[in-house]
Parts: structure tokens; sequence; C-alpha cells
């Protein structure tokens, strides 16, 4: 198992270095000069010269590799050409309500698929399957930003229950914090929960036909003792997968939900920044992105192997 | 006063009879065997007795354990029965185990079920379960992952979970049929003990009436639902007063008529000094152990027309074999040529080579796509033609390897699932016949089959050997297949042909110790005229 996890721990390490040789190639090589086009078309020569000297663009590409590299391990990330303010901070700032909103929303699709999946795979052809399945088609279909919206009119505009905006940030306590965090967690975790709920369904429904399941029966366990004392665990990998997936796209995919209701998230910094051309916002925060997928990837296989022992070598 | 008693059992699924009276007695201590092909509702009885029908099954009759009535017992009383008054061992043993818990808590869990002992006192007496079940703790700790037990290891973990406990009765489904022989014969010899000692009745599911002869005290034998004859084993072979059990028997001892071998030799295939490695598997952070040599340094050669068989248990490097010859996969060293022709080349198979050769596999539904038509899925090998026949010249193509095969050019229209498994492997010849090779590999291409369908398979591959000159390579974990149908043998082991010659001569008087121990588990059909005589 721990020689498992090193290994997992080195393909960690080298497809960080080769994610971040990639973004700083496209980013920094491959439009050609990062400064004439963060400035746009209409540049002075002398503000672009100016540019260049600040992000360092005259030593050679090697050296700013290392130094953008040696400076994200100390922290340091730059300045941030349109704000003038360091990027680290920036990130900090807006990390503290993606994060948090990101595991919000990830622990209440669980929360749902897990019982519901669960309870139709049990009941498969019942009632309660079909009323699952027709749930979650619907929590498929129905676009998180409308079912956003909705929320806000009856839970903001008509009961006033919750604000229907903005952040109070956690220095004004958790509960104000979690209370503006609930409504945009729900309406992202509304169409994961329904695909998890059905992963979670045909997953344990082709686990429960499985020749161990009729083993454990014909030892004398019930219905219920096989399907969660055999069937859950074999069923979880599919499972996990999804949920490691879910939880990438919830980190930089909540943009819509940030902009329904004024989260200043890490999904609008991107945005903002990309409209503004600041690259070096841009270059920052793909590479602290594709960190948080290369580390839950990570969790996911070691989740994995502690699902199934075959996949511990 | 019997154990179980089976009294006019009526199942249907979906009101589809199934089983259509049956009537079977078990004694303790007593071996019943049930045998007949597939679809005679052998395994419905056995699940039947279970209480672990299908949805949709409705149960008619009596079956009695000890003092119980089956069919009339509740689901929690049916729980209580199950894994502590009946056991059940299945076929696969490769899937009939939880992979992810250890065997020790798989077998404990009977015990804790139904004993309502402690963790510990269960752990003890799952120890002492697979003891009996012969994997004594020092060898195969109770700690262990079923995907570190080879296949007649985990139907010993089966076997220790289903005696765990003592019970009176023991079903075993076909417990031996995904098994090598060698592996075959200690399993069965473990549960004939297992009855001598423990007193239990088996109720014994198979389709090979020879493991069926060597083993049970008395024979039921079914067909389409029906018990068409039982009695006491020899008598009930000695007399075989029903004729499906004669068609059985014969079938299974079925005598095949090749046509002579060719008699000047004009090499076809020819391999030399093949030599296969596969990666060992990893050691540390990125190492890796050495290689395994699947296949080591083997030489031979089949002549046109000529047919051979290739023996050997599951693991022996066959497969990895079978793919090299076919051009699938690279070899380490050493050559495979077909008339003087490499069948890889340039990380390739040699395609003009390789349209000299067919082959048929053993699962013929797995090896069709069930989306196309039976038209489009004969003409697969007509890519490795250079300019395949189109119109009319594909389709007399077509209607004569169906024909060949004995079925009708209309079934070109129809697609797979509507054909028997014996139908699907006809289809998978005349597949492998539609560009007229010279060699067809047939890897277990009989072994999923009925014995009275494997029966007209090997007759049809007879008469297209000598109608086409075709050779043939037989390859095969059982020694019996290749009787009767095979000039010559190989035995493989270990990578390494061990012994090969005429096939008479080698299954006569075998030479290596391998194949002597191949030939002696494998289980045998009583000579009719001893047992007519003793009986």
């Amino acid at each position: 198992m721990l020689r498992y996890a090193l290994r997992r721990l080195l393909s960690l390490a080298v497809s960080l270095v080769v994610a971040s040789l990639v973004i700083f190639l496209v980013i920094e090589v491959i439009p050609g000069d990062p400064a004439s086009y963060m400035l746009g078309i209409n540049a002075q020569p002398d503000t672009v010269a100016a540019l260049r000297s600040e992000l360092g663009l005259d030593v050679s590409k090697t050296a700013r590799y290392l130094a953008w590299v040696g400076g994200m391990l100390h922290g340091d990330f730059g300045t941030s050409y349109t704000y003038r303010t360091e990027v680290a901070e920036m990130i900090g700032e807006r990390m503290w309500i993606s994060l948090p909103l990101a595991l919000y929303a990830l622990t209440l699709s669980t929360l749902i698929a897990f019982p519901a999946g669960i309870l139709a795979a049990s009941r498969r052809g019942s009632a309660t399957d079909l009323g699952v399945m027709g749930v979650t088609q619907l929590g498929v279909a129905v676009p998180n930003f409308w079912f956003a919206m909705l929320m806000v009119l009856l839970f903001a505009v008509k009961l006033r229950w919750v604000s229907a905006g903005g952040f109070p940030g956690w220095e004004n306590g958790f509960w104000p914090a979690l209370r503006a965090l609930t409504l945009p967690a729900i309406a992202l975790a509304l169409p994961q929960a329904s695909i998890l709920t059905r992963v979670m369904r045909s997953s344990l429904l082709d686990t429960l036909s499985e020749d161990f399941i009729r083993t454990a029966r014909a030892k004398g366990l019930n219905r219920r003792q096989a399907l969660w004392r055999h069937a859950l665990r074999n069923a979880l990998i599919p499972v996990l997968t999804i949920i490691g997936l879910q939880f990438s796209f919830l980190m930089a995919g909540a943009i819509i939900i940030e902009q329904v209701f004024f989260l200043p998230g890490i999904g609008r910094l991107i945005f903002q920044s990309i409209s503004s051309r600041d690259l070096i916002v841009v270059e920052s925060v793909v590479m602290l992105l594709v960190f948080a997928v290369i580390v839950v990837n990570f969790a996911v296989d070691l989740a994995y192997a502690w699902v199934d022992p075959r996949l511990r070598r | 006063m019997s154990l179980l008693a089976i009294q006019d059992l009526r199942v249907s699924i979906h009101g589809q009879p199934i089983l259509k009276g049956i009537d079977l007695t078990v004694a303790p201590g007593e071996i019943v065997a049930v045998t007949g092909e597939s679809g005679s509702g052998k395994s419905m009885t056995a699940y039947a007795v279970m209480g672990l029908l299908p949805q949709g099954a409705e149960a008619r009759g009596s079956i009695r354990l000890g003092g119980t009535e089956i069919l009339a017992a509740s689901e929690p009383e049916l729980c209580q029965i199950r894994g502590n008054r009946v056991g059940m061992v299945f076929q696969e043993p490769m899937t009939a185990l939880n992979p992810v818990h250890r065997i020790g808590d798989q077998v404990a869990e009977t015990i804790r079920i139904h004993a309502g002992a402690s963790r510990a006192e269960a752990a003890a007496r799952a120890r002492d379960a697979l003891a009996r079940a012969e994997l004594p703790p020092d060898r195969f700790p109770a700690s262990r992952y079923p995907h570190e037990l080879s296949g007649g290891q985990r139907q010993r973990v089966v076997i220790a979970m289903a005696i765990a406990l003592r019970p009176d009765l023991l079903i075993a489904d076909e417990p031996t049929t995904a098994l090598d022989v060698t592996t075959q014969a200690q399993i069965l010899r473990l549960l004939q003990r297992l009855v001598e000692t423990d007193g239990m009745g088996l109720l014994m599911i198979t389709h090979d009436l020879a493991v069926v002869s060597g083993l049970a005290d008395r024979i039921a034998v079914m067909r389409a639902g029906e018990v068409v004859e039982q009695g006491p084993t020899r008598q009930l072979l000695a007399h075989m007063s029903h004729p499906y059990t004669r068609m059985l028997f014969e079938a299974s001892d079925h005598a095949v008529a090749m046509p002579p071998a060719p008699d000047s030799p004009a090499p076809l295939l020819e391999l030399r000094d093949v030599t296969r490695d596969y990666p060992g598997p990893r050691r540390g952070l990125i190492g890796r152990a050495p290689p395994i040599r699947a296949v080591d340094g083997v030489s031979f050669r089949i002549q046109a027309g000529e047919r051979v068989g290739l023996v050997g248990e599951s693991g022996c490097g066959k497969s990895t074999l079978t793919r090299a010859i076919l051009g699938l996969d690279p070899i380490r060293s050493g050559s495979i040529t077909i008339d003087g022709q490499p069948v890889f080349i340039d990380h390739h198979a040699n395609r003009a080579v390789r349209r000299k050769m067919q082959v048929v596999f053993q699962d013929p539904y797995g090896s069709f796509n069930p989306r196309h038509r039976v038209a489009r899925l004969i003409c697969e090998p007509f890519h490795l033609l250079d300019s395949p026949p189109q119109g009319a010249a594909r389709r007399a193509a077509i209607a004569e390897a169906l024909t060949a095969v004995g079925l009708s050019p209309e079934d070109a229209g129809k697609y797979i699932h509507q054909f028997s498994g014996g139908q699907r492997q006809r289809i998978a010849i005349a597949r492998a016949l539609i560009i007229k090779p010279e060699l067809i590999l047939l890897d277990e291409a009989v072994s999923a089959l009925d014995v009275s369908v494997r029966a007209q398979i090997l007759d049809l591959l007879a008469d297209l050997s000598g109608r086409y000159n075709l050779a043939y390579l037989f390859i095969s974990h059982d020694l019996s297949v290749v009787r009767g149908v095979t000039d010559r043998v190989l035995v493989m082991q270990r990578g390494k042909i061990v012994e090969q010659g005429p096939t008479a001569q080698v299954l006569e008087h075998p030479e290596h110790p391998y194949t002597r121990a191949l030939l002696e588990a494998a289980p045998r059909l009583p000579d009719l005229d001893m047992l007519r005589a003793g009986g």
C-alpha cells in the first residue's frame, strides 16, 4: 500500500512538472510577445518595453520558467498587471470562497446521491426507483443557473431567509458565511447529485448481479445484508471516479453560479483576468487549478486502493 | 429416511415451464449426481432447493429438507437454512468470491451470521474450515485476498465457506467445470472425503458423465426439465434404459472418422525456438521484477492437411503461443513461418501469410458483434485479401461457407442471437473457412459445447479437413478432446513442449511425468462390458 502511494506520488510530481511546462509554453511562448499581447495593438513601443522588463521577458526562456516555478514554490505568483496587487493574495482571497463552496456542494451531492442511489438500486423497478430516476433526469436537464435564480426568487426575494447574493467573508463569523454559500452550493449540487445518483444506482445494480452476491446469498445473508456487506464497496470505484471529476469541475466551473450570486470566486477571477489579458494571473490560476485536479486525482487513486485490494500494487 | 426429498417439483419463469415434475432424493452420506445438457434444468433444480430461484419464478410441488418444506418457508427461514443446513459450491471460482474481502473473513461470515459467534471465535473456526478444505493456514493465511489465489484454491475457499457449519446437504453446481484436469481430480477427491467424514449428502450438478461415473452413488439424467432416468450409478450405466442416456454416453466418447493423415510431408507452419516474455510484476518505485517467460524455446511443424493437438493446463503459455502464431504479438526470439514466410513483420501481422490461417475461439457468442448480420460477420476475414469478392461473388462465397458448415444460405440475413450455441460455433467455422485458409487454429473451440453438439462439430471438422485439405491446431486444456481428432499431439508445461508424438502413442505410452499426470487425472467413462459383467 505504501509503495503504491509513493508511486502515485511520483506520478503526481511528474504530472505537475509536465503541466507547468505546457502552461508556460502555451502562455509565454506560443502567441508571440506576451507584453504586446497584454497591452493590445495600439500600445506605445516604450510602454511595451517597460512591461517587457517588468515581466522579465528580456532574460532567456529557461531562466523565466525556473523563476516562475521557483516563485510559485515560495508562494510568490508575481504581481497582477491590471490590479497591481500580489497574485498570491488575490488567489488566496478567492480560494476562501471557491474551495469551501466546492466542498459544500460536493458534500451535499454525496449526501443526496448515496442514499438515493442505494434506495433506487435495492428497489429496482419499484415506484421509488422510478421516482428517483425521474427526479434525477430532471436534475440533469435543468440548467443550474436557472434553478439558482428560482431559488433566489423564492428564498431571498419572497421568504427573505437569505440574501440574494454577495459574501460577508469568514471573518464575520462562520454561520453567516455558510448561509451565503448555501443557495449556490445547492444550485451546484443539484446536477452533480443527479449524475452521481444515477452512477451509484447503475454501478450497484451491476455489482448485485455478480456471482459473489449469489455466493453471499447462499451463505444465508438476506438481500439487504448482501447489498451492504458485499455489493456497496465493490460498486464504489465508478462513484469515486465521478466524485473526483466533479470536484475538479466545481473548483473552476462554478463561474456562472458565482455570477448569479455575486460571489468573488476563482471562476470569476479567471474570467476577468482573461478579459483584461492579465496573463500573469491567468497563468497562475490555471496552474493552481491543474494542481488541484492532480491532487484530487491522487486522492481518488488512494481511495481506489482503499476500496479494492487488487489495486494496491 | 432421506435428507432431501423433491417431489413433483414444477418451476415456471414468467409462465414458461422450466421444471416439469422432478422427483429426487438424497440420503445422508450419499452422492447424487444430476446430469444432462445445458437447458435441462439441472441448475434450476439446485437453486430451487436453495430457495434462490430468479425473479418471476413460480415453484409448485414439494422440496423437503429434513423436516422443513422449502417451498413453504419464509425468506427469513430460508436465510437460516442457507449456509447453515445447506451449503452451495458454484461453477466459477474466479468470480464466486468477493474480491475486496479477505478469504478468512468471507468464511467467518458464514459462521458469524448463523452461529452468533464472536469475531475471534468465528475467525478460529474459519481457519479450521479452510484447513478442512485443504488450505492449511501456514501456507494460505486467512489474510489473503481472492486474487492472490489460483482457481483451484479459490474453489477450496468456496467449499470451506459451504462446509464451515457442517451442513447436512452440500450442493455443488458444476464445481470443477472451470478447472484444469489435475485440479479437478483434487477437488473431486476433496468433496468425496468431506462426504465420508461429515456424513453430508452431496447433490452434484454436472454435464460430465465421466466425472459422474467415478463419483456418484446414484445418477439422475435430466432433459428439458424432466428426469428421464435415475438409479444407482453402476446399474444405470450398465443398462441405460432411456435412449437419451445412451446418446449422452455415446456422444461423450464419440469417435470421429478423420480422413487419413497426409503421407507426403509438405511443411505449412513452422516454429523454431520461439520465445516470448511478459514484463515482470512491478517492484520498488519504478523497477520491475525480471520478465516472465511465457513461451520458452518452442519448436514444431504442422504439415499441410495435418491435425495437431496442443495440450496444457491454464497458464502453460498456450494462449500466448496462439497469439504469436496468429501474428497478433511480436516474439522475443525464434521464428514462426507459414510456407517459409514470417507471420509477423514490421510490427504487424504479415497479411500475405495471415490469410492462410484462421482461428475459432471457445465462446462463439463473445466473438461476434451482436449488431451485425451473419453475412457481414462471416465476411470479416475478407479484409485480409487484396481484392475481396464483391456482389454476386461475395454472396456465392457466403452461401458456400454456410452450406459447408451445415447451415443454409438463407441464414446469412439473421443475427447471431437467433442461433443456438452449436450453430454459432458453425458460423465461427464458416467465418474461418470463407477465405479458404490452409490452417485453422481451434482454441478450446468445442470446450463450451454440450457433448451431443460437440460430437457434431467434431464430425464437421473431420469432414471439412478431408474436403479442403485443412490443417488444424487444436488447442485445449483437456487431453481427451484431442483424442481421436488429431494425428499428433504436443504437451505443453510452463512454456515448454515437454512431450510430442503421434496421438495414439502419447496417450497410450506417455513418457513425460506431466503427460502421465494429465492422463491419470482425466476422468474416464467406465467400460460398459466390465460394468455389465460385474453388475
